[in-house]
């Protein structure tokens, strides 16, 4: 029997390194987060802080966040920006980290109406796209970068 | 130069003034024209520089064309377009007895081929489809729509207006959210507009072509990442009456230029 004994154990660390590991390891898994008082997720989804410059490239970018599409933003150099949603100008002297990463991961929670889209979500949706089935638009880790962007619109 | 041809040549002079004085009243429903370019109104406005007008133009020659087994061509039953198919456009989708629901334009010239020109269907963004659905909505260029949605059309209706209102696709969007709560707004370059289908087929400059309004509808759905649905199915035809609907009173704009 001495001989199972290895391989239990490697699954076992398996499945505790598959909890472990951040969330673009595997694309169609969402990590769990936890939304406190309604309106906020204070933890990183990654358990790590966002770099504000990669965010800042999500966020112009049309197939990532193209938060230009519906916002304006503090970025001169691209000549389009959306007047759909709110100026972005000043965000996060109005709303707290938290409070802005439950925005970015499921803005429906706050708001059932928007039009906004949840970049941190698979389930509940109708007819998606075979390529995006399953997937969220951003990855946890885009999703910190953005979050930490938007936290120097001060 | 054909005798159709003459006639869609004058009566696009005389459309092109009512659109040049056309004016909005508050709460009624805006035509895309007004949001366009002025270069893009007035490529339509000028049925000479209108590149659907080429589309168009080779639908009038079909309607002419002897085609299928009955070796009849449409002429030979319709007579003159412009006398036979004025106003039709204004009218569909309309409700179609043998099926038991709504059928539009383009699937109605399909009917027309089977069951009396005994010819083979064309397919629904073909050269010929376009043409001749531009050719005969085109018969009906300034008339105001006119769908009607009572009676047996009022469940599909129904259904259009559930389409129009449900979210779908990864951006989890309704047609409502951009077109009815958003529509003036800029989404980045892209100006949003009420999303009226008045001068479909239409000439878009981002297509370098004419299209169908349902290639439209599925362009719109694959922009929020949703499963489109065929062009000519049940959905579709059922969001074209809604449209329509909302719409009434809008000048036909066949063939349309657009962004």
């Amino acid at each position: 029997m001495k001989n199972y004994a290895l391989p239990l154990l490697g699954m076992a660390a398996l499945s505790i390194a598959s909890l472990t590991v951040p969330a673009d390891a595997k694309a169609d898994e969402l990590v769990p987060f936890k939304i406190v008082n309604g309106n906020s997720i204070p933890a990183s989804l990654t358990g790590k802080a966002g770099d504000p410059a990669k965010g800042r490239d999500v966020a112009i970018n049309r197939k990532k966040g193209n938060c230009l599409a519906c916002h304006v933003m503090p970025i001169p150099e691209q000549p389009y920006h959306g007047e759909v949603g709110p100026d972005l100008n000043g965000l996060a002297d109005r709303l707290s980290e938290g409070e802005i990463r439950l925005q970015l991961v499921n803005p429906k929670t706050n708001n059932p109406a928007t039009i906004m889209p949840a970049f941190y979500r698979t389930e509940g949706l109708h007819r998606v796209a075979k390529n995006f089935q399953g997937k969220p638009m951003l990855t946890a880790e885009e999703v910190e970068d953005v979050v930490a962007y938007l936290m120097t619109l001060k | 130069m054909r005798k159709n041809n003459r006639k869609i040549m004058m009566a696009g002079a005389a459309v092109a003034a009512v659109f040049s004085i056309a004016t909005i009243a508050a709460g009624e429903p805006k035509s895309g024209y007004l949001s366009a370019e002025p270069e893009t109104q007035a490529m339509q406005d000028d049925d000479f520089s209108n590149p659907a007008m080429l589309v168009t133009d080779y639908g009038g020659d079909l309607w002419s064309t002897a085609d299928g087994d009955s070796g009849k061509s449409c002429e030979d039953c319709h007579g003159d377009a412009a006398d036979s198919m004025k106003g039709v456009k204004t009218r569909y989708p309309t409700y179609y007895q043998p099926w038991g629901k709504m059928i539009n334009l383009e699937l109605r010239i399909n009917e027309c081929r089977k069951d009396n020109q005994k010819a083979k269907a064309w397919k629904y963004e073909s050269k010929e489809m376009l043409g001749m659905a531009s050719y005969i909505g085109y018969q009906s260029r300034g008339m105001p729509m006119a769908v009607d949605i009572g009676g047996k059309a009022t469940p599909f209706f129904t259904k259009g207006k559930e389409f129009y209102y449900e979210r779908r696709g990864q951006l989890d969007m309704a047609c409502s959210h951009c077109h009815e709560d958003n529509s003036g707004n800029m989404i980045r370059a892209n100006l949003l507009t009420e999303g009226q289908i008045n001068g479909f087929p239409t000439y878009r400059l981002k297509w370098s072509g004419v299209g169908t309004l349902h290639r439209r509808f599925k362009g719109c759905n694959d922009q929020v990442r949703a499963i489109p649905y065929e062009r000519g199915s049940d959905e579709y035809v059922n969001l074209e009456l809604y449209l329509a609907w909302r719409g009434r009173g809008l000048a036909v704009e066949t063939p349309s230029v657009r962004n």
